[in-house]
């Protein structure tokens, strides 16, 4: 057998079409537990070393939130939860969940949170002086089309206040959670807009160490997807982790 | 890999407003015979209670079947079983509540049987990535020293991820995120 074949037959399970085991992430595709710029990292991260986990089906597998948790348009456009409209610049926020060999993950969850315009979030312990908009909570999900597409509208997000440092700001983000196809695949990140003028000085967002993965947590603008007298759009991709062969601290 | 995967962010400290729903820490629905609650702690590195904090489990039922998004694993016949569970609130004093069943014995690596189990997610502000942990039951002790996965933890921190029975149906698993004691968490 090839090497070719014998790679491509242990990528899905000709079955169920599902990875038996997922890839192990690099060194560096992840922000680290302890990162001392980020101050409340210093009592929350681990200090003993992670235990290798195989991954066994407990990891491959995942659950189906679909149904329990989207009952309707309505949970993925985040300007039409109340009587009126929400203040702020209207914007589509559409893009694909796959995986890393780029195959598009179907009927997958994904929920989205943000604070809105003026960057003031629907939450008791969100206090400082910009404005809560009565028509804007800021809380959305859907579910990807067989595509792996999702779609939301929403309000662009203003940046916000926090107390890490002197002065310090949240670049505009939205908060995304991804539960993928299986255990293994979870994800939670946040997605910014380009050219936000605070990314040199978040250290959430740059406890991302290498650039290029920074400039992955960035949407790209699309005029094309941008729809006239309605709605901006921008665009963003999530990657979750995909196929691996067995390594070889497995085989005991 | 020809993609390279999105890095993870905090869940920060506002996820309430989006993630945690009534349902939410019901891993099988109420009432079901031989339901458990997991109740618990979580704890920083100064053994302060995380009032902030996310959790959510997974795991097969009693007979190693999975709720699974594309059938995967068998398919449950435990009617209302999900399977996971979220716990998490806007206004915590550090503790969670799971109301679940007893997950069954599922095979593992070189054919060796599991340990009763449940994988664990642990999202906070303050913390960049999720930290993974299992429960693992202490009235399980011969399922447990044959289990190939806790058996590869040190042998002197496998009691941190063992739930303790507190009662009938009910049993307790603190999670020590840092410092003494502090919780076994794995690379998944």
């Amino acid at each position: 057998m090839s090497e070719t074949t014998q790679v491509e037959t242990e990528i899905y399970d000709p079955v169920t079409d599902t990875p038996q085991r997922y890839m192990r992430e690099p060194p560096g595709a992840h922000p680290p537990l302890d990162y001392p710029p980020y101050k409340s990292t210093a009592l929350r991260h681990p200090k003993e070393p992670l235990v290798y986990l195989p991954h066994t089906i407990t990891e491959i597998t995942g659950p189906q939130l679909g149904p329990e948790r989207v009952h309707g348009e309505l949970d993925a456009d985040l300007t039409r939860q109340h009587p009126g409209e929400p203040i702020g610049e209207r914007i589509i926020v559409t893009g694909r969940v796959m995986d890393t060999e780029g195959k598009p993950l179907r009927d997958t969850l994904v929920e989205i949170w943000q604070a809105n315009a003026a960057g003031r979030y629907r939450h008791r312990w969100d206090r400082w002086p910009a404005p809560l908009d009565p028509n804007f909570s800021g809380a959305g999900r859907c579910v990807t089309d067989a595509e792996g597409r999702y779609r939301f509208i929403t309000i662009k997000p203003g940046p916000y206040p926090w107390g890490n440092h002197y002065n310090a700001w949240r670049p505009a983000h939205i908060h995304f959670s991804l539960l993928g196809r299986a255990f293994a695949q979870r994800l939670v990140t946040q997605m910014y807009f380009p050219g936000d003028p605070f990314f040199p000085y978040d250290p959430i967002f740059n406890s991302v160490l290498d650039p290029a993965a920074r400039e992955r947590m960035i949407s790209r603008f699309s005029v094309h997807g941008t729809e006239p007298n309605w709605a901006q759009c921008y665009e963003f991709d999530i990657y979750l982790r995909g196929p691996g062969a067995t390594p070889f601290e497995e085989a005991f | 890999m020809i993609f390279p995967t999105t890095p993870s962010q905090t869940v920060g400290p506002y996820f309430a407003i989006g993630l945690p729903w009534a349902e939410g820490p019901h891993a099988v629905a109420p009432g079901t015979p031989g339901a458990i609650t997991i109740s618990g702690m979580v704890y920083d590195g100064a053994g302060e209670p995380v009032p902030d904090h996310l959790i959510e489990t997974w795991q097969c039922d009693p007979e190693g079947r999975f709720a699974d998004l594309h059938g995967f694993g068998g398919g449950s016949t435990v009617p209302g079983f999900r399977g996971f569970a979220r716990c998490g609130t806007e206004d915590g004093d550090g503790s969670f509540e799971i109301l679940t069943v007893k997950p069954g014995r599922l095979p593992g690596p070189g054919g060796r049987l599991q340990a009763p189990h449940i994988d664990v997610s642990v999202f906070a502000r303050g913390m960049l990535h999720r930290c993974v942990t299992r429960i693992y039951f202490a009235d399980e002790p011969e399922a447990n020293a044959e289990c190939p996965v806790l058996t590869r933890v040190p042998e002197e921190r496998r009691g941190t991820l063992l739930a303790q029975p507190t009662g009938p149906g009910a049993y307790r698993f603190d999670i020590r995120l840092q410092g003494p004691g502090e919780t076994v968490f794995f690379e998944v």
